[in-house]
């Protein structure tokens, strides 16, 4: 069977393909460039195309599936042949599928299955990356006002860290808000340092 | 206690009303919330409308049709209660192809406007009849194939002698990639929303030629569409959003808020484009080449004034005439009923009945006749209907649809 995987994430696209891969009888494309992307969906002519939701692309593809004559065998949407929670499902993943008219339902199942758990495993990992840099980001934060507070008011380093804790307790919100809040008032206020 | 709706949009200055409903006030004001979510293609706007992601959706109106009349994909009765503006796209070509078709009109800063829609649609017919004959036709780029873009396209073209599906090539080209496609020769044209045609503009990628009121001086645009039955689920609180949006569209039109409204709708979170540019669109002042200075046209963008955003009955009919038109169907009165039920008049009145604003007598006019403002019957406030004709003179009586369909064969 052969699958198209059109992502403009190439780390994701890869991802899917290595959990499709490893099913039995699938032959793999990635697109992730939309240059040239209907000539290459033509010359894969695909059983299957997933594509992420995301992508500017959707309504150009859907189009060449909806009139164009030039695929040999016509490609529905994937609304056509399945049950609501399916597509639902991949609806929430970020997913969506286009399957060749007549393929039956039990050869796609376990793709699709593939596909989601690839799809959410990615968004969960994404997630993970944006909490860390987060973290990162609020940890340089809260050092760049504690350096204002300590230039400013001659504090040592924990003076300046308590000075901040105690403003965020008092004021019941997070010492990195209060932090970005010296960081932002210093931009304006100072000399741009 | 506030009732929270999630709207879903692409990145279009005309999904302004919703999103300044929101920043301004006026949905709270209203007992409303909204919160938003953006994509970036109409297939996801409607996936996630018709899976719950989103309560209701800025669309496509002829979208919804298709929708609703399951073409494409199973069918799903779809409602819009409100149209979120009229007209606010535009015809755009090629630098190149722009140099030959609007000399004497805006090219070489002869008149600084737009084109006239016959003058430039003699002259595109030259150079399309020349590109067939020499075995590359010219290309045009259209947000959806049901969309208004793609039907004022045609409809332009079809009255200016060039048959839309034999003598040029139309195909559908994502928003953002328009001005790309115009640079790298993929497309010879596009109709397109804003801020697209005045970002491909200023990358030099080609020249807004005409538009689309000139075509249908008040075209409909985008509507309001949710799930039929999540409206009878939440009608209250659809009826709530249709008083916030109009609070909202009387703010837009206000010149002395253009230039908030512009950085608000700029921001990443929505349009996600220059201020200056989002600018243009919203005080109707088009800059038509790169480097050019503005041009005033009034009613680029038409979101409030006249009822604008009133529903009419024979609008949803007229997509109706033109999907059939151009889509190869067969017209049948059963389906043309669907479409027409589409558009939910009774629910923008019950919305704004009590309030004072001005609520037409009628559901459905006869499109495109009036060459002079008509004061028409109101069953509220007082309303002046201005000029709403179609550049070729015609106009569409909703009771001869069938007729209207056959005369354009």
């Amino acid at each position: 069977m052969r699958i198209a995987i059109i992502d403009e994430s190439a780390a994701r696209a890869s991802i899917i393909e290595e959990g499709l891969g490893a099913l039995d009888d699938c032959e793999i494309h990635t697109v992730t460039s939309r240059d040239g992307l209907l000539a290459r969906i033509a010359k894969i002519s695909p059983d299957i195309v997933f594509m992420d939701l995301g992508n500017p692309s959707r309504d150009v593809l859907e189009e060449y599936f909806a009139v164009s004559r030039a695929l040999d065998r016509p490609i529905a949407m994937f609304v056509d042949e399945s049950d609501d929670d399916s597509i639902a499902a991949s609806i929430d993943a970020g997913v969506t599928a286009y399957v060749v008219d007549g393929l039956a339902a039990n050869r796609i199942r376990p793709l699709l299955e593939t596909t989601l758990r690839r799809f959410n495993a990615f968004s969960r990992l994404q997630a993970d990356l944006a909490e860390a840099q987060g973290k990162l980001a609020a940890i340089d934060t809260i050092g760049k006002a504690k350096r204002i507070l300590m230039d400013g008011k001659g504090l040592t380093e924990p003076q300046a860290y308590a000075e901040l804790r105690a403003k965020a307790m008092s004021s019941n919100r997070r010492i990195v808000t209060i932090a970005e809040a010296v960081v932002t008032a210093h931009e304006l206020l100072g000399d741009g340092a | 206690m506030t009732q929270t709706l999630k709207i879903g949009f692409l990145p279009l200055v005309d999904a302004c009303l919703p999103i300044l409903a929101q920043e301004h006030g006026f949905a709270e004001d209203e007992g409303l919330s909204l919160s938003f979510v953006r994509d970036m293609s109409w297939a996801t706007v409607l996936d996630r409308l018709l899976f719950g992601h989103s309560d209701a959706a800025h669309l496509l109106a002829p979208l919804a049709i298709a929708t609703t009349l399951g073409i494409g994909r199973p069918a799903t009765p779809l409602v819009a209660p409100f149209v979120l503006g009229l007209n606010g796209n535009a015809i755009t070509l090629s630098a190149d192809l722009a140099s030959r078709v609007l000399q004497g009109g805006t090219q070489g800063g002869g008149q600084g406007g737009l084109g006239d829609p016959r003058d430039v649609g003699e002259r595109l017919k030259a150079e399309a009849l020349t590109a067939k004959a020499a075995g590359k036709p010219l290309r045009f780029g259209v947000v959806h194939r049901h969309s208004s873009h793609n039907y004022m396209l045609r409809y332009w073209l079809a009255e200016c002698g060039v048959s839309p599906d034999t003598d040029v090539e139309i195909a559908t080209v994502a928003p953002p990639f328009t001005a790309d496609a115009l640079m790298a020769g993929e497309i010879d044209g596009s109709c397109v929303g804003e801020p697209w045609n005045s970002i491909a503009v200023d990358r030099g990628a080609g020249q807004i030629a005409l538009a689309t009121a000139q075509i249908w001086r008040r075209g409909v645009e985008k509507v309001l569409a949710l799930r039929e039955d999540r409206l009878d689920d939440q009608r209250p609180q659809i009826e709530a959003l249709i008083r916030a949006m109009r609070k909202a569209g009387a703010h837009f039109i206000d010149p002395a808020n253009w230039e908030v409204n512009a950085r608000i709708l700029a921001r990443p979170e929505y349009c996600d484009a220059p201020h200056d540019i989002v600018l243009r669109a919203i005080s109707d002042r088009l800059v038509l080449h790169q480097g050019g200075k503005p041009h005033s046209f009034p009613d680029f963008m038409f979101q409030h004034r006249e009822a604008a955003n009133f529903p009419w009955v024979s609008q949803a009919e007229w997509l109706y005439s033109q999907m059939v038109r151009w889509e190869a169907m067969d017209y049948h009165s059963q389906q043309a009923g669907s479409a027409a039920r589409v558009f939910r008049p009774d629910v923008y009145r019950s919305a704004l009945i009590g309030t004072g604003d001005e609520l037409p007598g009628a559901s459905s006019k006869v499109e495109g006749s009036l060459s002079t403002p008509l004061a028409t019957t109101a069953q509220e406030g007082s309303i002046t209907l201005n000029k709403n004709s179609f550049f070729d003179g015609s106009s569409f009586d909703p009771d001869q649809l069938e007729h209207y369909i056959q005369s354009q064969k």
